[in-house]
């Protein structure tokens, strides 16, 4: 190691102008709502604006954004920006995965779905041997058993638990 | 005495010492998994602290925070490859000793060093209380508002070569902070009519978007690599022997990375690469750094050890933090309605005191259990990506949705999850934004408050820390101004191939292309006369 810079993180040059430019857009459209959503209170001292810190945080973010979009060597985005936004769409998949699993514990359970999920994920992500599976099966239930067992994180129990008998149906309620 | 004595009562409970093995344990666990790290361990269990004591919850989060360093160490020495970020350091020197065979020499190396830098800032930290206990109460609402803005200014100026977009990001950070029903005038801001916008953006779930479902976005996007680690020969004692050879090295390395840890928003970064280079200059053999010196190893590796326990001292003292993970930390004191600041030496100096034992034997505990675990810890570093990255989605939906079980908290934590996804495709950096959120509600409660003494611009830097204060910020920015003006290069917009065909042309030419260029500049000059008529 010879200098700093051997340290300093390298920021990505493809997707960075398209990323930028969208902030700056997303910046300016947001300055230019402030009179809306934001009140401008008479006789009150400048600091207690309500009006005044969302008004710093978006003149910084113009500021930085656009300064830093002038100082770009390369400003019109090319194949390989287009190539780089395409990659930030993959995870979406797994955002739709997410939101599909966060929707389906209060209907399911959370032991049953995140041993679904776990397991039906890994199958996805193309572990198809019958260790990882059952790797992923018990991750699941350790999961569940560490955190609504026993340090009893607020999930609530399932729909699907209430067709249980009644001994059971407490158990899966509270703590699966 | 009669405060060791009290912190240790505090301590003395099966709840806080099995809080303190899992702390620590998981914490050398998730630093040797890399691609997890302490942000996104401590981003996962911060909800469920919330049910603990604050004491309880606050030793897990120190011990992942404080012996992840650690683990990092284990892959960063054997495959290359930093557990943690700031383990990064540690490749430089500690994988060409294990090319070289000497891979548990270099581990040893690195628990000695980072327990002496470990042990090291908490003795620093015990001797600096009664000076804290006396400073704190002087900082009124215009002292911390001028120190969370000098925390903002350093954050930004710190991210050298990357400032303005880490300063944008801070804004929006601010901007986050300030989303939702203004707590005074009880006014809507940026909600857009929205119902779920008016309490705003919960602090966690940006976290845990940014921190966790990031990561885990990024590693299931990620090909596995196959992890190979070879045969390394040495006992994992000998690095002990090694340190007390160096004593100035190591002592000088965790002076660098207490003193760093104390200025908020500088950090591990900013302590290793001064102690880094500072070792190599009072080295015998500056030459054989980055090509396996034990003292560069010891050197990166005591100087991030000893910003942890450094780092809790903003946040007890002022309430302000200087990092993310201290930053996350903060919203478990307020959890608790426990009010970090001068009150907190005040009042709650046995609850001070017990937090630095904590280190302390938390410090004792990781070096034991790394000292026999070190060969099973190895195999976490083989984990495939992909699967980790599944196992951090199904952790994070523990996170967020433990918070006020809703389902838009997730979405929301998606959206920031693929937002950092962005940020760390692109190597942008996203602690500006976490401490942007936080540091700018601080500002905007101290700056109204301190606004009300206020008459004259003079008043608000008329007491000696205020002024302290504002000459820092003063004299950081104009250092940082002068460094960019020096540096200024205008920016080269010609295309490589026009660049290099010039270079060509010029390469061709010779010395003659020099003499062209100055007539041509003469003409130029000469043309801009005739044209004014002169």
């Amino acid at each position: 190691m010879t200098q700093d810079s051997d340290i300093q993180p390298r920021t990505r040059i493809a997707g960075q102008a398209l990323f930028v430019i969208a902030a700056l857009a997303g910046t300016v459209l947001l300055l230019s709502q402030i009179t809306r959503q934001t009140v401008w209170v008479e006789g009150a001292g400048f600091a207690a604006q309500p009006r005044f810190w969302p008004a710093v945080a978006l003149v910084v973010m113009t500021g930085g954004f656009g300064l830093h979009l002038w100082r770009m060597r390369r400003r019109r985005p090319s194949r390989a920006d287009r190539t780089e936004v395409l990659r930030w769409a993959a995870p979406l998949e797994y955002v739709v995965w997410f939101m599909g699993f966060v929707f389906a514990v209060p209907l399911v359970g959370f032991l049953p779905m995140a041993v679904a999920f776990a397991v039906a994920l890994t199958w996805r992500l193309g572990y198809r041997d019958r260790a990882m599976l059952i790797l992923a099966a018990v991750f699941a239930v350790a999961v569940v058993v560490l955190f609504k067992g026993l340090l009893g994180v607020r999930i609530p129990g399932a729909a699907l638990y209430e067709l249980l008998p009644a001994g059971p149906r407490g158990f899966f309620l509270q703590y699966l | 005495m009669d405060l060791l004595l009290s912190g240790f009562e505090v301590l003395a409970r099966w709840d806080v010492l099995v809080a303190l093995l899992v702390g620590s344990i998981g914490g050398v666990a998730i630093g040797a998994i890399p691609g997890v790290g302490p942000a996104v361990a401590i981003a996962i269990l911060l909800p469920a602290t919330f049910s603990l004591d604050p004491i309880v919850g606050l030793t897990v989060l120190l011990g992942i925070y404080g012996s992840s360093m650690y683990g990092g160490a284990i892959p960063a020495i054997l495959i290359n490859t930093p557990g943690t970020a700031v383990n990064a350091l540690s490749t430089y020197d500690g994988f060409p000793m294990t090319l070289r065979g000497e891979g548990r020499r270099a581990l040893s190396l690195a628990y000695s060093a980072s327990f002496f830098g470990g042990v090291f800032s908490v003795v620093c930290l015990i001797l600096l209380s009664p000076l804290l206990a006396k400073v704190a109460p002087l900082f009124g609402s215009r002292e911390v508002f001028l120190a969370a803005l000098l925390g903002i200014v350093l954050v930004v100026v710190a991210h050298k070569g990357q400032m303005l977009i880490a300063g944008a990001l801070a804004g929006f950070g601010i901007l986050l902070g300030t989303v939702g029903l203004e707590p005074v005038k009880y006014t809507r801001r940026y909600t857009f009519e929205q119902t779920w916008l008016a309490s705003g953006f919960d602090l966690i779930v940006v976290v845990l978007g940014l921190f966790a479902l990031s990561q885990a976005l990024l590693l299931l996007t990620m090909d596995d690599e196959k992890i190979r680690t070879p045969k390394s020969r040495g006992s994992l004692f000998q690095g002990f022997r090694e340190l007390a050879r160096h004593p100035r090295v190591v002592t000088i390395s965790a002076g660098f990375g207490v003193l760093m840890g104390m200025i908020p928003g500088v950090g591990e970064f900013t302590a290793q690469f001064l102690s880094y280079t500072s070792a190599r200059k009072l080295s015998k053999t500056p030459e054989a750094f980055g090509h396996g010196s034990s003292e560069g190893l010891i050197a990166s590796e005591a100087a991030n050890n000893a910003v942890p326990a450094a780092a809790m001292i903003p946040l007890l003292a002022l309430g302000i933090p200087g990092e993310a993970l201290t930053a996350m930390m903060l919203s478990v004191f307020y959890v608790h309605n426990v009010v970090p600041g001068p009150g907190l030496f005040a009042f709650q100096m046995d609850f001070i005191v017990a937090l630095y034992l904590a280190l302390l034997i938390l410090n004792v505990l990781v070096l034991v259990f790394l000292l026999v675990s070190t060969g099973w810890l190895i195999w976490l570093t083989k984990i495939p990506n992909r699967f980790l990255g599944m196992c951090i989605l199904l952790l994070s939906f523990v996170g967020v949705y433990s918070i006020r079980n809703s389902a838009v908290d997730c979405a929301m934590a998606a959206v920031f999850g693929l937002i950092g996804y962005i940020l760390k495709r692109l190597n942008l950096p996203i602690v500006p934004i976490v401490l942007g959120m936080v540091l700018g509600g601080i500002m905007e409660v101290k700056l109204r408050a301190a606004m009300n003494r206020v008459h004259t611009p003079w008043d608000f830097i008329d007491r000696p820390i205020a002024f302290v204060l504002f000459a820092a910020i003063l004299i950081i920015l104009g250092s940082t101004v002068w460094r960019v003006w020096r540096e200024w290069v205008p920016v080269d917009r010609r295309s490589p191939a026009r660049r290099s065909s010039e270079r060509f042309a010029k390469r061709l030419a010779g010395r003659h292309t020099r003499h062209f260029d100055d007539r041509l500049k003469l003409q130029r000059r000469t043309r801009t006369y005739d044209h004014m008529g002169s």
